[in-house]
Parts: C-alpha cells; sequence; structure tokens
C-alpha cells in the first residue's frame, strides 16, 4: 500500500483513539483537580513551612521569613500536626538510610572518575598527541569510561538512591527488602566497574549507550530486579492513600530501563541496519524512560517541598507523565535522519519529537505556577537553585532537542559538536544538576549531620552552572559552523575540523570548572561521612521541631 | 489496587509500542534482504581488524553511513554512493557511527588502498595530513634498530620516524589496516532500498 495512505489512516485511527481516551477520562472525572494527591507529600501542618536541611538553622529561618511573605497567609497554617504521619516518615526515613547513602556514595565516586576521564577526553581533542603511549589511555577508550562512568555510574546510581530514599516517604510506609535492594546494588555497581576494565583492555560492544558487553549486562539486569521486587512490594503495601506523581515517574522509570537494557543487549538478536536503530531506540530511551523521568520525578517532589506549597496542578503532572511515557519512547529515530533506514521511521520519529513539546509544555507550566511569584526563594535555599536550574534546562534541552529532530536543522546539526553540546545540556545542565540539589537534600537525612561549609554548595552551584553553560555556547555554536561547513561542498573537509578548534578549546574550560565542582563536592560529601565540622541541629528530619527527632533517634 | 495497576499496564503498553516501531518492525523488514553480489563476509584476518577498530573507539569519530546526494555532498567529497541496508548485511556489531570529527570511512578501502599510507597514518597522523586532530596509535607499532626478517616496516614521510631507527607494524595494526582496506562499497545496488 502507498506509504501516504497508510500514514493518513493511522492518523485517522489513532484521533479516534485519542477522542475515546478523552470521553473515558472525562468520565472518571481525572480532569478534576486533586489538591489532596498533591499534598501527598506533606504532613498536616507542614504546608507553608520551609524544608531545606542543607541549610543552617539561620539560613533556614531566612527561607521561612521569604516563604511567609509570599504565601497566601493563614489559610493552610492551620491544619494540625499529625503525629502518626511523622512518625511514618521517621521509619521510612530510618529504614533506608543505608540503602540510599550506598548508592550516593557510589555515585560521587563514580562521578569523580567519569568527568576526569570526560575531561581528558576533552583535552585530548586539541592536544592529539597527548597520552597516547598505551591503549587504555587514548580518545576512544578515555570516552568509553567517560560515557559509562557518568551515565551508569553516576546519574544510575544517584537516581536509585533518591528513588530508594524517597518512594518509602512517599508511600509512608518502611522500604520492603532493603537487603534485595542493596544487594542489587552492588551488582549493578560490580558490572559497572568490570564494565570500565574491560574497555580498558578493549573489551566493548562498540555501540554507543550499549557499550557494556552483554556477559557484564547481566549483572545490571539482575541489579535492577533486585532493586524493582521490593520498590513494587513497598508501593502495594503503601499507607498513603495516593500514588504521589513522582513514584509515578520513578516506578515507572525503573520498569523501563530494566527492560530497555534486556531488550538492547539481548545476544544474538541485533544486527546491521536492525541493529543500528535499535541502538538510537535505547540510546535516546535511556535519556527520556529513564534519566528524564526519574530527574522528574525528583523535582516534583523536592521543589514543591523546600517551599511549602503544593505543585499548582496535579492532573497536569499526571499529563505530563502519560504523554512523555507515549512520545520519548519513540524518538530515536531521529538520530539517522539521511541514513540508511526506511523512511517512514525517520519521520515517526521526528513527529513523536515535535510532540515532545506537550510533556515540556506541561512540566513547564506546572512548575511556573508553583514558582509563580516565589522565584526570588532560590536566593534562600541551595536545593532549590539545583533544582530550579535543572527544571529550566530540562525545558530548554527539550525544545531545541524537538527542533533539532526537524530535518533541516538536523541535516546540519547531526555528525557535529552541536549534538554533543545538547546531550551535555540535558544529562548535565538538567539531570545532574537536579541529582545535585536531591543529594544537598536527602544526605543530612540519611547521615543525620549537617553540610559542615554552606559556603562550598555556592561554590559548587556557580562553578557547576557556568562551567555547563561555557561548555554548551560556544560547543554549540562551532557544531552548527562545522556542519555547514561538511554541506558546503566547495571547502574541503579539513575546513570543518579546523574551525572547531578555538570551540574544543572552550569546552575544555568549561568542563574544567564543572569538575572542579564536582571535586569540591566529593570533598564534601566526603567531610560529611567522616563528621567533620559542626554538628548544629543534630538529626534534621523537621527542622522546626529538633527536639521531637532527638527522641526518634533515641539522643 | 486500581493505581498500581495502572502504573504498571500502562507503562508497559507504551513501552511495547515503542519496541514494536523502532526495533520490530525494522527487523522484519530488513532481515530478508539479501547481501548484494559485490559484497564478500570479513575474512579472519578483517574481523579481527574489525575488533581492533571497535576496541580504540574509532566509530566515535568516523561514520560509515554516506547520506544521498540530496541530503549532503558526501559523493562529491569520495565518500561514495548512498548506502543501503544490505550494505551492512554481514555487520555485527553495526558501526554507522554518529559524528564525522574525522571523515567517513565507508569506502576508505577505495581512497586509500596503500598498505604504507595507512600504517603511518595510524603511527602519526599529522605526518601526513598537517591539521588533523586524528590521535596517533604509537602503542601499535614497534620501534626498533633493525627490523627482523618477516616484520613490516613502515614507510614513513621523512622526520617522522626517530632518527637511525625503524618503524615496524605489529599484527594488530596490520590487521585494522586490512580491515579498513576492506571497506571497499562500490559494487552496484539493484534494487536500490526497501523504502
Amino acid at each position: 500500500m502507498d506509504s501516504a495512505v497508510v500514514s493518513l489512516l493511522s492518523a485517522f485511527v489513532l484521533s479516534l483513539i485519542g477522542l475515546f481516551a478523552f470521553m473515558w477520562s472525562m468520565r472518571k472525572g481525572l480532569f478534576v483537580e486533586n489538591p489532596k494527591a498533591a499534598g501527598t507529600i506533606f504532613a498536616p501542618g507542614e504546608v507553608g513551612k520551609a524544608d531545606d536541611p542543607s541549610l543552617t538553622p539561620s539560613g533556614e529561618a531566612r527561607l521561612q521569613q521569604a516563604i511567609d511573605e509570599t504565601q497566601d497567609k493563614g489559610r493552610e497554617l492551620q491544619q494540625a500536626e499529625d503525629p502518626q504521619e511523622l512518625e511514618d516518615r521517621i521509619e521510612a526515613d530510618r529504614s533506608t538510610s543505608f540503602p540510599a547513602f550506598m548508592f550516593i556514595g557510589f555515585a560521587v565516586m563514580w562521578l569523580v572518575v567519569g568527568s576526569l576521564a570526560g575531561l581528558t577526553a576533552s583535552l585530548k581533542l586539541h592536544w592529539p598527541d597527548w597520552l597516547v603511549g598505551e591503549a587504555w589511555e587514548t580518545f576512544g577508550r578515555m570516552r568509553t569510561y567517560h560515557l559509562t562512568a557518568v551515565l551508569y555510574g553516576w546519574i544510575t546510581n544517584c537516581e536509585l538512591g533518591i528513588i530508594v530514599w524517597l518512594l518509602p516517604r512517599l508511600m509512608r510506609t518502611p522500604l520492603r527488602g532493603p537487603l534485595f535492594v542493596m544487594m542489587g546494588g552492588a551488582l549493578i555497581n560490580v558490572g559497572i566497574a568490570s564494565a570500565i576494565g574491560g574497555f580498558g583492555a578493549g573489551w566493548t560492544a562498540g555501540m554507543e549507550y550499549l557499550e557494556i558487553p552483554w556477559q557484564i549486562g547481566i549483572f545490571l539486569v539482575l541489579g535492577f530486579v533486585c532493586i524493582i521486587i521490593p520498590v513494587i512490594s513497598t508501593v502495594v503495601h503503601r499507607k498513603a492513600h495516593e500514588i504521589y506523581v513522582s513514584a509515578w515517574y520513578h516506578v515507572g522509570s525503573l520498569l523501563w530501563i530494566a527492560l530497555l537494557f534486556t531488550v538492547a543487549k539481548f545476544p544474538g538478536a541485533h544486527y546491521g541496519v536492525e541493529q543500528a536503530t535499535m541502538n538510537w531506540w535505547y540510546g535516546h530511551n535511556v535519556l527520556g524512560l529513564w534519566f528524564t523521568p526519574a530527574a522528574l520525578g525528583a523535582i516534583y517532589y523536592f521543589l514543591p517541598k523546600v517551599i511549602g506549597r503544593r505543585v499548582s496542578s496535579y492532573n497536569l503532572s499526571i499529563l505530563g507523565f502519560w504523554t512523555l511515557a507515549f512520545f520519548y519512547a519513540q524518538v530515536g529515530g531521529h538520530h539517522l535522519v539521511g541514513g540508511p533506514v526506511p523512511e517512514w521511521l525517520i519521520t515517526l520519529s521526528i513527529v513523536q519529537s515535535m510532540m515532545m513539546i506537550v510533556p515540556v509544555a506541561a512540566f513547564s507550566v506546572n512548575m511556573a505556577g508553583t514558582m509563580w511569584g516565589r522565584m526570588k526563594l532560590a536566593l534562600y535555599s541551595p536545593t532549590l537553585r539545583f533544582m530550579m536550574f535543572g527544571g529550566f534546562m530540562y525545558m530548554l534541552s527539550s525544545v531545541q532537542g524537538s527542533f533539532e529532530a526537524l530535518r533541516s536543522v538536523n541535516r546540519v546539526a547531526h555528525f557535529t559538536h552541536f549534538t554533543v553540546a545538547h546531550a551535555h545540556l540535558g544529562a548535565y545542565g538538567f539531570v545532574t544538576m537536579v541529582l545535585f540539589g536531591a543529594v544537598y537534600f536527602m544526605l543530612p537525612r540519611i547521615l543525620r549531620w549537617e553540610w559542615p561549609f554552606p559556603r562550598l554548595i555556592s561554590w559548587h552551584f556557580w562553578l557547576a552552572a557556568i562551567g555547563i553553560l561555557i561548555y554548551f555556547g560556544p560547543l554549540t555554536y562551532g557544531g552548527w559552523l562545522q556542519g555547514l561547513a561538511m554541506l558546503d561542498e566547495s571547502r574541503p573537509f579539513m575546513d570543518s575540523v579546523t574551525l572547531t578548534i578555538p570551540y574544543l578549546y572552550w569546552r575544555s574550560i568549561g568542563g574544567s570548572m564543572m569538575v572542579a565542582s564536582h571535586l569540591i563536592f566529593a570533598f564534601h560529601v566526603l567531610v560529611m561521612v567522616l563528621r567533620f565540622g559542626p554538628n548544629r541541629t543534630g538529626a534534621a528530619l523537621f527542622n522546626h521541631e529538633p527536639r521531637k527527632l532527638e527522641v526518634a533517634h533515641g539522643k | 489496587m486500581e493505581n498500581e495497576v495502572k502504573l504498571i499496564t500502562g507503562t508497559m503498553v507504551t513501552f511495547t509500542i515503542a519496541v514494536a516501531a523502532l526495533v520490530l518492525i525494522p527487523y522484519f523488514q530488513v532481515r530478508d534482504i539479501p547481501a548484494p553480489d559485490g559484497l564478500k563476509p570479513y575474512t579472519s584476518a578483517e574481523l579481527r581488524g574489525r575488533e581492533v577498530y571497535i576496541a580504540n573507539g574509532c566509530m566515535y569519530c568516523h561514520t560509515q553511513q554516506p547520506r544521498d546526494a540530496s541530503f549532503a555532498p558526501d559523493a562529491k567529497r569520495g565518500w561514495g554512493r548512498v548506502s543501503v541496508p544490505a550494505d551492512y548485511t554481514y555487520d555485527r556489531p553495526h558501526l554507522l557511527g554518529s559524528m564525522r570529527t574525522g571523515p567517513d570511512l565507508f569506502n576508505i578501502g577505495v581512497r586509500q588502498p596503500s598498505l604504507d599510507w595507512n600504517l603511518g597514518h595510524l603511527y602519526q597522523p599529522r605526518a601526513y595530513v598537517k591539521e588533523s586532530i586524528m590521535p596517533s596509535y604509537p602503542y601499535m607499532f614497534e620501534v626498533k634498530d633493525k627490523a627482523d626478517k618477516d616484520e613490516t616496516v613502515v614507510n614513513l614521510p621523512p622526520g617522522t620516524a626517530p632518527e637511525g631507527k625503524v618503524v615496524v607494524a605489529k599484527p594488530e595494526a596490520l590487521d585494522l589496516v586490512k580491515y579498513l582496506q576492506s571497506l571497499k562499497r562500490n559494487y552496484p545496488i539493484v534494487p536500490a532500498d526497501p523504502q
């Protein structure tokens, strides 16, 4: 059949299904706002209260004062506190403190390793004869260590830490089977370490994002299974009435990454061109169905929690979840625009890439509504600053990504450093910054100790934020010029190489700032783990009532 | 329980649609396309060379997918005709690549058939292309006073080899060059592709 007829017919069928889905959700009352669900993250009495464990008591008082100035006074503050709910949360935190600490510890270690490898790879692009004496230190391997260490080592571990810590809080019940979770974490990290050792020795599966050989991949899949089962069990045994939106994102993303990895690494199943489409289906979905939803789920919890205010529209956040699940899963094909693959597949991916504007808009409108008139609170809270920066970069990188998928843009941007810059905007500007914010919130609760040197948090933020912008800006511009030079048949290919050199230097400068910020961060975490510095309020579960906590933790 | 069921079934349905669209249908569409007559399976030396190519991450900087003339001037740069799915029948894993930090290598065997050029270029790319940013791969070679009888001496441009020494290629360099030389997809394609 003619492909035009097929696409028209399928568009017709799809719109019919959409219409029925719309009618069904009207009947189910899904468009009626649901403030109760949005309030799941607060115990009674908590709405309107500042909550940022990364702050000193005086810093928190300033944040509280700033919140009070913007609050619709009186309305929400009058609820009574419910001691049972606070008890539940203390129980939940106690059950997760060790597993969550384990994931965050591994994550910080891999962040340092991975970003040092990334900086080395970046420097090698303009110093090609530097460190070439041994096979393990060349560009092709440094880049592989970098990708695996930051994507699997840092982002994956840190997101698992957030999920494991947050889910029992949201479900108001202790984590089920924490030993399984820790075994899963051990398997995953053994896998990552063996994979990186393997790359050094030249053992790689040779596909971007899928370099980990399938024999090692088994460790990762088993590890995910060990984590998924306790997580689902915790959800099923929950005391909370609603499943808060963060948990939708988190449980969904856990199921997706386990399946994605299993399908992609299935031995012997893929070859040739089909393997290339699978490679990009995976490559984009590991971002879209794992890194992104887990980070978005974190924003949906931490941002409202810090400012003590419900997310402005709960339904919009759920709409964001389902549209992301549907559209994002199919965008990978746009990486093969102009490549030797069926044209319909590329068109499908481009359409879905544009449709990604829907979940992005749902998120952005929702966050803007929640933060409206409260932007200045970022001045007072480090967690909030990281979260807001990340949320804004999510919007920016997704919109950029949608347009980048268009054939006209892709023709220039494809195969150039433009794409590299875009990937870093998403994985660093958005995901990593959100993860930093989450760690600053979680660790004081997990370790029951305060951040010893609050000023280092500011150093970390500004070095990382300015670093990624220096990285992104020049590399995007240089990549675009590179693409134009490649398309201009009157210019020799070498022009497209030489013109990028100054931009590659800028990339290394931005990268050095990011690495410096990570060293500060890792140092700060280490100092905190070793319990240096002042212990100002002890276990900081609810800073406005430290006494309750001391009782709970037997002080 | 309603929410749990919704969550798990919903995520699975969206996931399955994506697998069907981006993995399964392409699989059924291309699996029965026969290899073109002109395309030969790799020899064992070429396959060993391919492993060296993969282990050293060559695909991070080089693509193997020339684009159509209406899309990009790839053919005019000498990179060959647009590639079709059948060209990749023997490729496990695929090496299509995603960056052109360096040129496309789909037909490098046609453009640079010389053993000396390829070995020398791996030893020191800047001896051939002054502004190249490709890494040099000295660990694939050995610098000696005198080559043994069965060793391959690399004929380098003047001033590239250390004074008074010879550079001989290790087996991995020879295999890699065999693989690069085998990259010749200049056979005719009839019928073009399955679109």
